[in-house]
């Protein structure tokens, strides 16, 4: 039963997670007048094929160019803030006794549950009479709160893993605090912030309701936003190859980051979660 | 007694307990100025947490009383509780409560089939475990968005593959023309997005389970089925509830699929869309932040129910009391 069993669900698990991200790029390769006539089927039928021109187009269409550009400066800097802040909280939770560290741990916990939508009509008449709707900041800012929970309950997790009593065992040594700071406890604590960094990379640049609901131009709109948007020139039939050619666009610096990162990504999202 | 500094943060909580009940001079400072780090340290997270939930929310229950909308401003007026009772008699609100719920026991239901089959396979596999974490990732990175419109057009009799691959259907079956079929597809998408980040939680939790534990029960004769039943799953049962809970409140809130597979037609609304409908798109802030009054509501009393109903006991599961 094993011997067969796991073979087979590796087989599906493959099937299930690849298969379509495999229909996402043969779709983008159709072109676009195979799409206004129909073409149904999973691969481009002959004569279909549209070679690379979806995505000269995708690449060469300004809206798109800068939703890319809105979403990469807009995610990467609400990462940054956030694990700074992040690591500060988690470092005291980790390592403080101080009163009120349940409250912190409890409120992330309810913010991270918190239904996002609720909140999106008092932000949006918010951010209006303050000039923050439509900017980059009117966005980072709500990210920064909803990645703030996953990345302190990530990053704590790790905090308490790090064997803090080299930092004095290298004092004694002879090294400067700052020393010790720098060469023990920041090699050690790196991991896991970086792996809360991506997390909350991913937070960011998935986000849709924020994205949709708080920007009006292309001045901040994020990709999931600018892609929902696009109808081309017939509302009534969406350029679906040519919105298959952004999709994939937006999801290269996702499969880069999990290539290149996947164990650690693994390590945060099961031990920020559960440690039982 | 005092622990010098070498101390680890588990053994200062005792000294400290200790040095509670007695000799609190060097101590007693030392913790007081602790706290105050600690709260020096959390304050910033605290601010930005709140700036952006607490205060909306406080706003929402404001305007919530209001009749009150974008288009015409100066004609806010106070209303009380009328915008409580208009979205509770609407037939509307309660349909799409009702889909909503739909959606998330379903959803959650299969995904934690699915979701555990994927994570054994997983625990016992030996080879390629780089690949299948790589794979496992990507419809967990994935944006939503794009999830959506992949299964949409795969689902798409126009330019899908989904009518061509199943033997029962007519080729120019019209997934989103029904409500049914429509909340299908729906839910494959959520399912398939978010399947693994379920199964890695359960993988987690499978790690807990002892080996010698299974051993012994296999010893002792017990069948597979057995094994599964009185030895796994009641020893995993702090992660499957954790899982449960994240997924569900989760799966309570869909909105993107939603919006862009169907946005909102034949009967496919969640309670999210038609709040983002009424306050973003009708610029109805005062209905609409009623709605998100209730929507809140309705997330604290599923977390309450789903607490209290499996008692699952969060500090415990992550080690945290």
């Amino acid at each position: 039963m094993r011997k067969i069993g796991v073979p087979v669900g590796v087989a599906l698990i493959l099937v299930w997670c690849l298969l379509p991200v495999v229909w996402i790029i043969s779709l983008s390769f159709k072109s676009q007048s195979a799409i206004t006539n129909g073409s149904p089927g999973f691969f481009p039928a002959s004569g279909d094929g549209a070679g690379w021109a979806n995505y000269v187009d995708v690449i060469e269409n300004d809206q798109f160019r800068r939703a890319i550009l809105n979403s990469i400066g807009i995610s990467l800097i609400a990462t940054l803030l956030s694990v700074i802040i992040a690591t500060l909280a988690a470092y005291a939770i980790a390592r403080l006794e101080f009163k009120g560290k349940k409250f912190v741990l409890t409120m992330a916990l309810a913010i991270a549950m918190f239904p996002v939508v609720s909140l999106v009509g008092p932000l949006f008449d918010m951010w209006r009479s303050i000039g923050l709707y439509d900017t980059w900041p009117g966005l980072i800012i709500p990210y920064m709160s909803f990645t703030l929970p996953l990345a302190i309950w990530t990053l704590s997790a790790f905090f308490r893993e790090i064997p803090w009593e080299l930092e004095q065992a290298a004092q004694v040594d002879g090294a400067t605090s700052w020393q010790a700071f720098r060469k023990v406890i920041v090699p050690l604590a790196a991991p896991g912030v970086f792996t809360a960094a991506i997390l909350t990379f991913f937070f960011a640049w998935n986000d849709f309701v924020f994205g949709i609901s708080l920007t009006s131009t292309e001045n901040a709109r994020p990709i999931p936003a600018a892609l929902s948007f696009f109808v081309g020139q017939d509302p009534f039939n969406r350029p679906a190859s040519l919105l298959a050619a952004g999709a994939v666009v937006s999801t290269i610096p996702i499969i880069v980051i999990v290539l290149l990162f996947q164990r650690k990504i693994v390590a945060g999202l099961t031990s920020g979660a559960v440690k039982g | 007694m005092s622990t010098s500094y070498v101390a680890t943060a588990g053994e200062d909580a005792q000294a400290k307990k200790r040095g509670k009940k007695g000799a609190p001079s060097a101590d007693s400072e030392r913790s007081r100025g602790e706290n105050a780090l600690g709260r020096k340290l959390v304050a910033p997270a605290i601010v930005v947490m709140l700036i952006v939930t607490a205060f909306p929310m406080l706003r929402a229950l404001y305007l919530s009383v209001f009749n009150y909308s974008l288009t015409a401003p100066e004609d806010r007026e106070f209303v009380g509780l009328q915008n409580y009772v208009t979205a509770l008699t609407d037939p509307l609100f309660w349909r799409d409560t009702g889909v909503t719920v739909l959606y998330m026991l379903v959803t959650v239901a299969i995904e934690l089939v699915i979701g555990f089959v994927f994570a054994m396979v997983m625990h016992r596999v030996v080879f390629a475990r780089g690949v299948i974490r790589t794979s496992i990732l990507i419809p967990y990175g994935i944006i939503t968005v794009v999830s959506g419109f992949a299964w949409q057009f795969a689902f798409s009799y126009q330019n899908g593959f989904v009518n061509g691959w199943l033997p029962f259907l007519e080729a120019d079956f019209n997934w989103f023309g029904d409500s049914t079929p429509a909340i299908i597809a729906i839910m494959v998408s959520e399912i398939w997005k978010t399947t693994p980040f379920m199964s890695l939680l359960l993988l987690a939790g499978l790690a807990q389970v002892s080996e010698d534990m299974i051993e012994a029960a296999k010893v002792d004769g017990a069948t597979w089925w057995q094994r599964l039943w009185k030895v796994i799953l009641p020893n995993m049962r702090a992660a499957i509830m954790v899982a449960v809970l994240f997924r569900a409140l989760d799966a309570y809130r869909i909105f993107d699929n939603i919006a862009v597979m169907t946005a909102g037609a034949v009967g496919t609304e969640s309670i999210s869309f038609l709040t983002y409908r009424q306050t973003i798109e009708q610029f109805q802030l005062g209905i609409g932040s009623a709605l998100s009054v209730l929507l809140f509501l309705s997330v604290i009393l599923i977390a309450f129910l789903i607490v209290k109903l499996f008692k699952v006991d969060l500090a415990q599961a992550r080690q945290e009391s």
